[in-house]
């Protein structure tokens, strides 16, 4: 059976997707975050769990995180959050999170709580591969639960496959060596590894994201590619305008 | 049972490399060629020739006389204050920056508590002309002014930490941020034994000339190579792991490791990582770090910068589990007392974080027989401040 995040992939057209951080700015935005993310048409979301430490965050997010924990925001809240979500929305729902979060929730006990909710995929950047095959994939798997990896332009051909192996909806391509939030914009060098990566024909399609911020880039990354996701730029817009600036922020990215 | 890292990375259940795909060409590229590179003939002798010829090696290793009579024991310290820039850090980053080379890398970055690995980092950098980048927490530049002073006159640049505790574990995270950013040009000289797999493993081997030489200097005043205790003082634990090294598998050696208790342990100001820690990620690496119940990281506190972090590398986490190591926690109070009685009794003013290591003799019992020898990791130079704040002097 084809999970929300495979059913979607598999439709025509191209994803965009919104990652935010949990419990900012307000603790209780999550779920009218994602209502209104889906009623303005995002094909999946990323929530993010926020971690003390963040080291793959570039400014943005590692402030939004601060401020979520400052909040009060934790895992238990988080699910308790999410506890009727699919009442009311029908999109693939992805968490993203540090490690230690889960582990210390406890790994099996965090894959039950997002079975019972409706969640469809986990992106977890510090638990690497070789742990997850060791360790972790039954647990994963039993919950109806895909962990999602990262690529970068340095992973070699042969990891690529390897981690292609692995991944069962989508490989999440970082579009450059960089923490998140890099506001440069994209050059023939990103449009060359996205094409170049295309031309592997893997199992599984490819999404990308990390400097992701307007119209341009979204369809640079898009050009050969199933979607791209949005994060920095979405928290940037969220400190402006708060959740009302949802329906421009989206329209500006992908017109309707 | 073995203490030493196994093929996966890992000490006991500790260890190992929890870290993002943006980072793994470059610890593969560690990993696959750290045993290589530096078991090669070449390696070796250029080491060894600046670790006797820049650095000052063998470092003493001296019979405390008036701070044994005062204890009714026999204390032996090593005297690793007396390593070029100050402390035990630099052993490391001689071994680190001809890894670099090696490796062809030509940009540097380090993060830095007391300061001492990043002087030691940068005075390397300067010795192979290479750039050099230091992350530091905004406190800590504050309280190591003159370590600062030290990088920039080196050539280094020094970039503030400005997130969390603005410590150590805050300069970490943007030394590793700096690294995802910058991941093929660039080395990553860690300061302790901390971090992905293989660090705490090159970083102990690379200090492991400190129990080498303990073995053959005690030879010669003790007629044996083993003491009854070798006691360090535990940050991220690099000099204790040098101190341990060659007796980690040698049960009739007792191991000390001693932790800052900050302003106590039930004080919610320390850094007892053994007492307050439980297992968990940090830095990439599976091992005790002090946590909330919902997996944050909590915001240590030590008078010592050297000492002020929320984990300890996997080795020790590993020591602590299997009972292999006894662990102690002294106070900042504990500490100044006891740096202020070595400078008073043996003409020696001991680093902050080593003064910690120092004040187990207040605080726990020896034989007269007994041979102990203490790591004396850095001097104390650039705590003067903090010392003569402390006590008006
Ligand atoms: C003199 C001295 N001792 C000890 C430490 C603590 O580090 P480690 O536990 O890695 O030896 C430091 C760190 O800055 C130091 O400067």
């Amino acid at each position: 059976m084809k999970n929300r995040i495979q059913q979607k992939l598999s439709e025509d057209g191209k994803i965009l997707s919104i990652y935010f951080t949990a419990g900012y700015p307000n603790i209780n935005d999550t779920v009218p975050i994602l209502r209104s993310l889906e009623e303005n048409g995002v094909d999946m979301v990323e929530i993010g769990l926020p971690f003390s430490d963040p080291l793959a965050d570039g400014p943005v997010i590692q402030a939004s995180s601060t401020t979520a924990l400052k909040n009060g925001m934790t895992t238990a809240k988080l699910f308790d959050q999410l506890k009727e979500v699919r009442k009311t929305v029908s999109i693939p729902l992805v968490l993203m999170g540090y490690f230690n979060p889960v582990l210390q929730y406890g790994v099996e006990a965090f894959c039950k709580q997002c079975e019972a909710i409706g969640i469809d995929g986990l992106i977890l950047p510090d638990l690497p591969l070789a742990e997850y095959n060791l360790h972790y994939r039954p647990v994963f798997e039993c919950h109806g639960l895909t962990n999602i990896f990262l690529i970068t332009p340095q992973t070699s051909e042969e990891r690529i496959r390897e981690i292609d192996k692995a991944s069962r909806a989508f490989i999440y391509m970082v579009s450059s060596a960089s923490t998140t939030g890099k506001t440069s914009g994209f050059g023939t060098e990103h449009s060359d590894y996205f094409k170049r990566v295309s031309a592997m024909n893997l199992e599984n399609p490819q999404v990308v994201g990390f400097g992701i911020k307007d119209r341009e880039t979204y369809n640079t990354a898009t050009q050969f590619t199933k979607g791209a996701i949005i994060g920095s730029a979405f928290i940037k817009m969220l400190n402006e305008s708060g959740i009302k600036g949802i329906p421009n922020f989206v329209r500006s990215i992908r017109p309707v | 049972m073995s203490y030493h890292v196994n093929e996966q990375g890992y000490y006991g259940d500790f260890g190992g490399a929890y870290i993002p795909e943006m980072l793994y060409p470059n610890v593969e590229e560690l990993r696959q060629n750290y045993l290589k590179i530096t078991s090669e003939e070449s390696f070796r002798k250029e080491f060894d020739d600046l670790l006797r010829d820049y650095v000052g090696r063998p470092t003493p290793l001296y019979f405390a006389n008036r701070l044994s009579e005062k204890y009714k024991t026999r204390i032996y310290l090593k005297r690793e204050d007396l390593c070029h820039t100050g402390a035990h850090k630099v052993n490391n980053t001689i071994g680190q920056i001809l890894l670099a080379k090696r490796l062809g890398k030509n940009r540097i970055i380090a993060e830095t508590g007391a300061g001492q690995h990043g002087v030691a980092t940068a005075t390397v950098c300067a010795l192979m002309g290479i750039e050099c980048v230091v992350y530091m927490g905004e406190i800590d530049i504050e309280r190591q002014a003159p370590n600062v002073a030290r990088m920039k006159m080196l050539g280094a640049t020094v970039v503030p930490a400005t997130s969390g505790s603005k410590t150590l574990k805050d300069a970490t995270n943007e030394a590793i941020r700096d690294w995802i950013n910058n991941p093929t040009n660039t080395h990553y000289i860690i300061g302790s034994v901390v971090g992905p797999h293989p660090y705490p493993d090159m970083v102990a081997r690379f200090q492991s000339v400190i129990s080498r030489e303990i073995k053959w200097q005690l030879k010669q005043v003790e007629c044996r190579e083993e003491p009854d205790y070798i006691v360090a003082c535990v940050g991220g634990g690099s000099n204790a792991a040098g101190a341990y090294y060659h007796y980690l598998d040698q049960p009739e050696v007792n191991i000390i490791a001693v932790e800052a208790a900050g302003k106590g342990i039930d004080t919610g100001e320390s850094a007892a990582t053994s007492v307050l820690g439980k297992t968990g990620i940090i830095h990439g690496s599976k091992t005790l770090l002090m946590q909330t119940p919902d997996g944050q990281i909590t915001e240590p506190y030590s008078i010592s910068a050297g000492l002020d972090y929320p984990g300890v590398g996997p080795m020790h986490a590993h020591l602590y589990a299997s009972g292999r190591g006894e662990f102690m926690s002294i106070t900042d109070k504990q500490a100044m007392e006891a740096g202020l009685e070595l400078s008073k009794l043996e003409g020696i003013i001991p680093a902050i974080e080593t003064s910690h290591a120092l004040a187990i003799f207040s605080q726990r019992k020896f034989n007269p027989a007994d041979v102990i020898v203490v790591n004396l990791s850095g001097r104390g130079d650039k705590d003067l401040n903090t010392y003569i704040n402390y006590f008006d002097l």
